[in-house]
């Protein structure tokens, strides 16, 4: 297995690191880094829970290799609220319209939605319901999640 | 109830949308879910499993897997062995047909474990596992419920592929069938259900790290530590303490973590071999093919109904797929209990049965029973089209309002409190039907095709008492020197937020602020037994036992403030954290007060009184709680697609007092939304061979955000007769939800045809092709090409497979039975072993059945000819007379046992060894 050494920031720490090219980036982060709030829920790009923010873009963490992060710049669930602990916006909303239940999807979601409201700030509720449509929730039927959408176009409608 | 009459504080809790206390952490990424543990020395596991459905192990070489970088070690099933294990099911009882943590010789479906190897970390698991050399000798496999009937023996050892039947099917001959020849309209409905996989987000996963002597801490993604740990403990034969449960945050559970299964017992076992640490992941591939499955099941209603669409009689012949190794042979007998207990039905029979086939077992989803609803609400709405009544009608005609109540259906179960009829009411009065069949006829002109569905249904909920691990709950409170309050508690959430329902149980009751409270559980080192989150329960039940704790907690506090006060009990309230004594502002003292008193000044406290702030409460509730609701979703059929698209649904519920209507309706609308994937989406399809089609989420199509709509909720709230006056939530969407979007769809159609053909055949989930079947009145699905013969029409039932015994009359008759035998009993929770003691007197047959839960007394049998017969009154679970017919031989006896309401089981004894 050939090993590669990258070097990254997350959440606003570099890190550097020496990993095997097969390993995928999700994996590296929860295994190798300790953020484990990045959740690997089918490791095959449908289910969006690992998705995570690589240089500005939504990625799904279990498709993309640690060795192709190499001098990135990502936001993982934990680097989502404000250092003194306030929550990011998308994390607010979705405490205060119940859009979670088990939380094992809900990284990936919360990471999709502030990617989408970091691009445009003015999104629409129909630009966030076609970002959710690559995220899946078992728990909720996405009622608190669609809610959360609302109040976050409503936000600055 | 008026639980707001209360000397406690103003400030109500209980009824809030209250954040959720699970929130915090799992949006900050800071949730501790199994596969977050990493432990010194840990080692990863990955399973070989059989890729092929059925047939003999050959050999396993395991000689180039094992030089693989990082590998320590791999087991099978003979090194396993080395640690007994008997695994058990949901009620504890023992598996049947014996079943190996690994395969034992022999595979019975794809996806078998075969192997375990065990290395430095996943991925190198997984490259050795797939240098496993298995050899089998494949045997044709059997796949489906009409395969099991005919095929080769799945397990060998056993006299037929039936897991498990229950019902009488003498009774349709002999009390079904004149009543339905009688009735004017007769109706019979098929549905067959799909195979599901249950796919919570979060796949299986175990964390096995051996402690000290014969000790372990294990992580498991389960819906109870206790209940896990108890099952392991059970299983291998351990003390209960000696096994620590963890389990902090689980992704999801839905029936499919009720109990630990051979891969998470596998590790527990071999990370005792091996001596450390152990981590096994499941992956999407293993969780959709080897996870255990739900559902598959097929069933005719035959219903006969009076002009006015009054319920005469029904028969029900149905069957479900065990799959080779269930989590318990089931035959499904909650679907007969439940099927009529919310209607006026004079009489009903039913035969069920439960077949074993070469696919992956049967495991419990959300309302396991759930195809009571689907079929009788179903086949209402099709009498109803057929004769040309009002749905709703039809329904007010039939159901149980509470003026009817109690009432006890013909299965026995006696209801005391629903409100099915009173739910529809709810829901008719908000939803404007006339000008919904306004609007559809309109549509109907321009091409558009709208459909109206409305389904009821009650749902047994809180069971406690009456099967082994569904018990009561306890809950332990305590008030820290701080003024803070903390509770320990044996329930689980994977998503339930019981964290956040029972503090605002402890605040509302205590009159402390929801903040102040801590809760903690996860942990079956934390709080008493208590089974978690099976059966919609624990809001009842831990809902009840955390009401009661607290106002325990409340009453000390109460005679604590009291006594330094030199006031009475009367006197004092407490809000937001301040105890308050009535006419003496001045006395008014923190909880922190008192606490430091409690504690640190025992001698200041009443004589007698045990210091601190502290209370426990096990709560034991009624046997059962019943949930009622009525549902109304209105669909849009595409006609050239075929298509459906929901475009609105509303939910009309009753469970009783509301402690959080944000967890209520999340739970609703969770439910709903499998119940949408059920119906349109989901399947997970079998090949010839036995192998599992759907093997990503590609393939296996689970509801997205577009394929749910918004749901609307209207709460009845009218009060069990549990302390606090809850009923359980968890599973009823899931329940209600299918019967009302098939209705709706069938409606939608009604202009082409009738939804299933004019045999009446439902298959799900409705695909567009098979909607598309209806419109175009041609097979574009391909189905009935592909066909299975049609089940037995209810006149022509299929054998009954019991023991016949008549034919065994001419048996030698001079066979002593007196003495002892070990008896067994196929009781639909799993096989009842027990002593039977018979003592004959000429052709008298006296005696006594013992178990360990006691022994009950017979006398008046007969016995002739190696026949023998009587009659055994039991009180539990419920009242039953038992009405023996069996058959001796020199050195066994077999035959059956009519139960009653449970219909008849099997019975086998031998002489003791």
């Amino acid at each position: 297995m050939s090993e590669h050494k990258i070097d990254l920031t997350i959440n606003g720490y570099r890190h550097t690191a020496a990993v095997e090219a097969r390993t995928s980036l999700g994996e590296f982060l929860r295994e190798e880094l300790g953020y484990t709030g990045t959740h690997l829920a089918c490791e095959h790009g449908v289910c969006g829970a690992c998705t995570v923010r690589v240089d500005g873009v939504a990625m799904r963490s279990c498709l993309m290799l640690a060795v192709q992060a190499d001098g990135c710049e990502i936001t993982t669930v934990e680097g989502l609220a404000a250092p003194d602990g306030t929550l990011h916006r998308v994390q607010q909303a979705l405490k205060d319209n119940f859009g979670l239940q088990c939380g094992f999807c809900t990284p990936g979601v919360a990471i999709t939605l502030a990617t989408v409201l970091e691009d445009n700030p003015a999104a629409t509720t129909s630009d966030m319901e076609a970002a959710m449509s690559g995220h899946v929730c078992r728990c909720t039927g996405y009622q608190g999640i669609r809610r959360a959408i609302r109040q976050l176009a409503g936000e600055h409608a | 109830m008026n639980f707001h009459a209360s000397s406690v504080g103003a400030t109500r809790y209980v009824g809030e949308r209250t954040p959720r206390k699970e929130d915090a952490r799992l949006l900050t990424g800071r949730g501790q879910f199994t596969d977050d543990i990493q432990l010194p020395g840990m080692m990863h596991i990955a399973y070989v499993r059989s890729p092929v459905a059925r047939g003999r192990i050959v050999s396993i070489n395991l000689d180039v897997a094992r030089e693989m970088p990082g590998v320590q070690a791999i087991y099978t099933q003979d090194d396993l062995a080395a640690i007994p294990v008997q695994m058990l099911s949901f009620f504890f009882t023992p598996i049947e047909s014996p079943v190996t943590l690994l395969a034992d010789g022999r595979v019975a479906c794809v996806g078998d474990p075969v192997c375990m190897v065990i290395a430095e970390s996943r991925a190198q698991a997984e490259d050795a596992a797939a240098l496993v050399e298995l050899e089998i000798e494949e045997e044709t496999p059997l796949v489906t419920i009409a395969d099991a009937k005919t095929g080769a023996l799945v397990h060998p050892d056993r006299d037929d592929n039936i897991a498990a039947e229950m019902g009488d099917a003498d009774m349709l001959e002999e009390a079904i069938q004149p009543l339905l020849d009688k009735a004017p309209h007769v109706v019979t409905h098929t549905i067959r259900h799909q195979r599901i996989a249950q796919s919570p987000m979060e796949c299986r996963a175990c964390v096995a790290s051996p402690e000290g002597s014969g000790e372990m801490t294990v992580w498991m993604g389960c819906q109870s530590p206790h209940l896990a740990a108890r099952y392991v403990a059970h299983a291998l034969g351990m003390p209960q303490e000696s096994i620590r449960v963890i389990a902090k945050d689980v992704g999801g559970g839905f029936g499919l973590k009720n109990i630990p299964w051979r891969e998470e017992v596998a590790v527990v076992v071999a990370a005792r071999l091996f001596g450390r640490p152990l981590k096994w992941i499941e992956d999407r591939y293993e969780a959709l093919t080897a996870s255990s499955h739900a559902r598959e099941q097929e069933v005719t209603l035959t219903l006969g109904l009076d002009d006015e669409g009054k319920l005469l009689a029904g028969w029900s012949d149905y069957a479900c797929n065990n799959g080779a190794w269930p989590m318990g042979e089931d035959s499904n007998i909650a679907v007969h209990m439940f099927m009529w207990p919310a209607y006026k039905m004079p009489a009903y029979g039913f035969v069920t049965r439960g077949w074993f086939t070469n696919t992956m077992g049967l495991g419990g989803y959300r309302g396991p029973w759930a195809m009571e609803s689907l079929i009788r609400e179903t086949t209402l709405d099709k009498a109803a089209r057929k004769m040309g009544l009002d749905p709703v009608e039809v329904r007010r005609k039939n159901l149980i309002y509470l003026p009817d109540q109690p009432v006890t259906s013909t299965l026995g179960i006696e209801v005391t409190d629903i409100t099915p009829g009173e739910c529809l009411e709810k829901l008719v009065a908000n939803v404007d039907i006339a000008a919904f069949r306004k609007e559809q006829a309109e549509a109907r002109k321009e091409g558009r095709y709208l459909g109206m569905g409305i389904a009821t249904y009650i749902e047994p909920t809180g069971s406690a008492g009456q099967m082994q691990p569904m018990t009561g709950e306890t809950v332990h409170l305590r008030i820290e020197p701080t003024g803070k309050v903390v509770a320990m508690l044996s329930t689980h959430s994977q998503g339930h937020g019981t964290a956040t329902t029972m503090a605002q149980v402890i605040a509302d009751r205590l009159g402390v602020a929801y903040e102040d409270i801590s809760v903690f559980e996860g942990d079956s080192a934390i709080g008493a037994f208590g089974p978690g989150a099976a059966g919609s329960r624990q809001g009842v039940i831990a809902g009840g036992a955390t009401w009661k704790a607290t106002e325990l907690l409340a009453d000390k506090v109460k005679a604590v403030a009291a006594h330094l006060s030199n006031a009475s009990t009367e006197a004092v309230t407490i809000e937001d954290g301040m105890v308050h004594v009535e006419g003496a502002p001045e006395m008014s003292r923190s909880l922190k007060e008192l606490a430091e008193i409690a504690y640190g000044e025992p001698a200041r406290l009443p004589e007698g009184m045990a210091s601190g702030l502290e209370a426990q409460f096990r709560y034991q509730p009624p046997p059962m709680t019943m949930t009622s609701a009525a549902h109304c979703c209105v669909v849009e059929v595409d006609a050239e697609t075929g298509f459906v698209k929901i475009l609105r649904w509303i939910s009309a519920e009753d469970c009783g007092t509301v402690i959080n209507p944000g967890v209520v309706e999340g739970q609703i609308a969770g439910g709903l939304a499998q119940a949408i994937g059920q119906v349109l989406l989901e399947e997970m399809p079998y090949d010839a061979r036995g192998n599992p089609l759907a093997a990503t989420f590609k393939d296996y199509l689970m509801p997205t955000i577009s394929d749910v709509p918004d749901f609307e909720y209207l709460h009845a709230n009218t009060p069990s007769q549990t302390i606090g006056g809850m009923r359980g939530v968890g599973e009823g969407g899931a329940i209600i939800g299918p019967p009302t979007l098939v209705n709706a769809i069938a409606d939608a159609l009604s202009p082409f045809g009738e939804l299933g053909g004019e045999k009446g055949e439902v298959t799900l989930p409705l695909t567009p092709a098979r909607i598309l079947d209806v419109i175009e009145q041609r097979d574009v699905s391909g189905h009935q090409a592909h066909a299975e013969p049609a089940p037995a029409a209810p006149v022509e039932t299929t054998a009954a497979p019991v023991a016949d015994t008549s034919a065994l009359a001419a048996a030698p008759a001079a066979i002593s039975i007196d003495g002892d035998w070990d008896m067994t009993l196929k009781a639909p929770m799993g096989g009842q072993t027990f002593l039977a003691h018979f003592e004959t007197d000429g052709t008298a047959l006296a005696g006594y059945l013992s178990a360990p839960e006691g022994q009950q007394d017979f006398a008046g049998g007969t016995f002739e000819d190696g026949r023998m017969k009587f009659e055994v009154k039991v009180d539990k679970p419920m009242k039953v007379t038992l009405k023996y017919d069996l058959q001796a031989s020199a050195d066994t006896i077999t035959g059956k046992c009519k139960m009653g309401m449970f219909g008849t089981a099997k019975v086998t004894a031998v002489r003791p060894a």
